[in-house]
């Protein structure tokens, strides 16, 4: 009897308890408004401005250039670190060069980045009053650390030569390390704001209205997804624009050492952008699995349905990017007249990629008559219709970064002979682990994209980016041993290139210019005709899907402004360094 | 400056090139324009109708067929035939030991399959050992269904499985919030207004629009005379078309029926003279 009065109280203060918790939750709740329901009478309209395209152009600009000036600054340390470590002058230089253009890049970031505050506040400012009020807190830091990055960028730019040489130069180093921690930090934030408006946490989900804990609204469930997509895509970005600055030089060189320093560049920089673009079809994998967990529907919205045959759109964009690489390490072949031995093998290589690219290519739905319908038996052809869907788009991705790091090996080795006892057997052991990894992949994708359900078709993903991983690593590794102490047959000639490699560079920073923005576009259409996910809906005039065609051209707007104050930056550039040069 | 304009021609060149093939060398589909909360007058509706709203919910707002379809299989069948049919699994659904929900009857079961899809998942589509279910809570978020058009999906179900019909109409349910919200659209003023706004073109291929579901209307009014078009707008099923895209014959019952009691006068003759014109 005493043991049970004894539990009834428990329970009573128990019940006491969470009937105060859920006071106090309701209070909390009560804190804070919902989130607002507005209609098209809400969104100003100002001089005749389309305010859905200028806030897109404008965002997109900003994401630009602030990719740019995010991604430099990691290559530039790693380089300076190099150049520390080997004691090799021309490293440190390069760096310094890089930093120096993206110096212009920084402040259009900031400029760009005003603009788009300014944009939401006149045309959104429902939207951004709401975003304001989840995101007050990281908001005011961000705005700190912008002046900490300012602060660092140009201490770290102005005290190159100041900071040079023994205790000095660390110092200089850590700088950039605080410079790359700051930068991050910002790019995280803003991730936050863009993946709650896809994936909103820490707000009520039927009024929105904010339940108290900003930390919950920053780590939505697609943050971390893209946070790491876009710190890999902006080293690939990063890269790809340095590799056309270089490419610009190259072009308007007139002196042998001055062509042999911008090739050394370019071709640095080419391999800055090809480090970042091999994994980021992984990292772009995990984005999307992520956002199929998040919301099937949103997952099917963009692979399945208005957004599908924006992929066949990326997969030209992708093919321009591995031919644009592939093409660039072929023509570097001619900088040592020991490719004579591996040129032969370009053709097939070069083969391999278009197959490829042209699984890629292949949409799953075709758009036919209805005699070809008849024709073919229903809209998926029985063999070809596969090569639509993820096993066979994975299988030519994979395949495309393994030639591509086959271009890169060939290249790398043009110039030397290895002269190890096991050489033979060696580059017989490369070549068979070339030929499984391969023959895996290609098991993988025919299996599951012939026999098996629509759910397992993705299984087919991690064995065969583990085959690509064992295959560049254990090639790696089995040439880092080859090739110690090899013989070097005839030297590479820096410059010695011809200069339509130089527009492969461009090729590069034009696909990739345009692919971020397209990619951009999907990420963020398929909320549709929401401002926030579920949460907040977007009653604007502009509230529609656009086409494939309309979208592009918003976007090829972009990119032309885009690349217009780039090549703009370049000429400046070339201006100021004849100026030098001249005193 | 030589090389600074080759290299600008250079980019504009690349940059036509994608914007080009964007445009002219891959479909441009047009997304149906987002969705309008409608006021529901369930007090005058026909059971025929209401199977008929909950047939065009699942179909549309509902979203349900991205999932529940023959092509990706993604989630199980729910509209098909014999067992195929979820309403006639159901009583089976609420023996089943690993059945965890509350429902005590088919109807329920229905009703909460869609309120708290992870009450139960087919096994080998969810996660956690198929005790999570992927398919959102369709009341909630951006579906956003109302009870009566929940009601009317369970409807819709019961009448495809062949099973008895045992949802009731709601009646007298207070207009939704949303509902009380929404203005009335404004009237269409071109044929192609017209086909936007009813949404034609999800199943039909006429003018702009591409749907593969429906017969092509592309070149209709060279086969069909104005009083057969009619007939065809303001009463589908009287007359079915023998071949739908793929060389599949048409299904009785898929395109709506209320389109004469939703368009406006001028909307329908708008349509219809569009249609003997489209030769």
């Amino acid at each position: 009897m005493y043991e049970s009065d004894i539990a009834n109280a428990e329970e009573a203060v128990k019940s006491e308890a969470k009937a105060t918790e859920a006071v106090k939750e309701g209070e909390k709740k009560a804190e804070y408004p919902p989130a607002p329901k507005l209609t098209a009478a809400d969104y100003p309209q100002i001089g005749g401005f389309n305010s859905r395209i200028l806030v897109w152009i404008v965002a997109q600009l900003h994401l630009w250039f602030a990719a740019f000036v995010l991604a430099v600054p990691i290559f530039v340390l790693i380089i300076e670190a190099i150049g520390m470590a080997t004691k090799d002058q021309r490293y440190d230089n390069m760096a310094y060069e890089f930093i120096k253009v993206s110096m212009a890049a920084y402040s259009i970031t900031a400029i760009m980045g005003g603009l788009l505050t300014f944009s939401l506040l006149i045309f959104y400012p429902d939207l951004f009053k709401y975003l304001t009020s989840l995101f007050s807190r990281s908001m005011l830091a961000y705005a700190f650390l912008f002046f900490a990055e300012s602060a660092s960028l140009y201490v770290y730019y102005y005290g190159w030569h100041w900071l040079e040489g023994g205790f000095k130069k660390w110092v200089h180093l850590t700088i950039g390390l605080v410079l790359n921690f700051v930068g991050t930090v910002l790019m995280l934030f803003a991730n936050a704001w863009v993946t709650f408006s896809m994936s909103p946490n820490g707000v009520d989900p039927g009024t929105g209205a904010f339940l108290g804990s900003e930390w919950d609204v920053i780590h939505n469930f697609l943050w971390n997804p893209l946070n790491l997509h876009r710190v890999v895509a902006n080293i690939a970005y990063g890269g790809s624009i340095i590799g056309a600055y270089a490419a610009y030089k190259f072009l308007g060189s007139a002196s042998k050492e001055d062509r042999a320093h911008y090739d050394w560049m370019g071709y640095t920089s080419n391999i800055i952008a090809v480090g970042g673009l091999l994994p980021l079809p992984f990292a772009g994998y995990w984005l999307v699995k992520e956002i199929y967990a998040y919301s099937q529907q949103m997952g099917i919205t963009l692979m399945g349905g208005v957004f599908a045959w924006l992929f066949i759109m990326q997969a030209v964009l992708i093919g321009a990017l591995f031919l644009s690489v592939n093409y660039y390490l072929w023509c570097g072949m001619g900088r040592s007249e020991g490719s004579v031995r591996y040129t032969k093998n370009i053709k097939w290589i070069a083969a391999a990629v278009v197959a490829c690219f042209l699984v890629w290519f292949t949409p799953h739905t075709l758009v036919l008559t209805n005699q070809e319908l008849k024709a073919l038996g229903g809209p998926y052809h029985k063999y070809l219709g596969p090569l639509g869907i993820m096993p066979a788009k994975n299988t030519a991705v994979n395949i495309m970064i393994i030639m591509t790091f086959l271009s890169f090996t060939l290249y790398r080795r043009v110039n030397k002979i290895a002269t190890v006892s096991w050489a033979d057997a060696g580059s017989a052991v490369q070549a068979a682990i070339f030929a499984g990894g391969i023959g895996n992949i290609i098991f993988l994708g025919v299996y599951h994209g012939y026999f098996t359900n629509t759910a397992y078709k993705v299984a087919s993903s991690i064995p065969q980016v583990s085959s690509t991983a064992v295959v560049i690593i254990a090639t790696l590794i089995i040439d880092s041993m080859m090739f110690k102490g090899a013989k070097e047959v005839a030297p590479l000639r820096w410059g010695n290139v011809p200069a339509r490699s130089q527009y492969a560079l461009f090729t590069l920073a034009v696909s990739f210019t345009w692919l971020m923005g397209l990619m951009g576009y999907i990420r963020s259409g398929i909320r549709q005709h929401w401002h926030v996910n579920s949460i907040m809906r977007d009653n604007s005039i502009n509230a529609f899907t656009p086409t494939i065609g309309y979208a592009a051209q918003v976007v090829t707007l972009a990119a032309v402004i885009f690349m217009a104050i780039v090549i703009f930056i370049f000429w400046l550039s070339n201006i100021s360094s004849k100026k030098s040069a001249a005193h | 400056m030589k090389i600074f304009l080759k290299i600008v021609f250079f980019c504009i060149l690349v940059f036509s090139g994608f914007v080009g093939f964007a445009n002219f060398g891959i479909p441009q589909v047009k997304s149906a324009p987002p969705p309008t909360e409608e006021k529901l007058d369930l007090g005058n509706m026909t059971m025929d109708q209401f199977i008929a709203l909950g047939d065009k919910v699942f179909n549309g707002k509902g979203t349900c067929t991205l999932c529940h379809n023959n092509v990706g299989k993604r989630a199980p069948m729910l509209d098909g035939a014999g067992e195929e049919a979820v309403a006639n699994r159901a009583p089976l659904r609420l023996k089943d030991p690993r059945y965890k929900g509350k429902a005590t009857t088919p109807e329920e079961y229905l009703r909460e399959s869609m309120k708290t899809p992870s009450a139960f998942v087919v096994a080998g589509f969810g996660s956690d050992n198929d005790t999570k279910s992927p398919m959102p809570v369709v009341t909630q978020g951006s579906i956003g269904l109302s009870d009566a058009e929940v009601d009317a999906v369970i409807a819709f179900l019961q009448n495809k499985s062949g099973v008895e019909v045992t949802v009731k109409i709601p009646v007298g349910a207070p207009p939704s919030e949303k509902a009380e919200e929404a203005k009335p659209a404004e009237p269409a003023k071109t044929p192609e207004e017209v086909i936007v706004k009813f949404g034609c073109g999800a199943c039909h291929k006429i003018g702009k629009e591409e749907g593969a579901i429906g017969p092509d209307l592309t070149h209709v009014g060279k086969s069909k005379n104005e009083s057969y078009l009619r007939r065809a707008v303001l009463d589908p099923n009287a007359d079915i078309a023998k071949n739908c895209p793929g060389g599949a014959p048409c299904v009785p019952g898929m395109m709506p029926p209320d389109f004469g009691a939703k368009m406006t006068g001028s909307e329908f003759e708008m349509l219809v003279q569009y249609l003997v014109k489209s030769k």
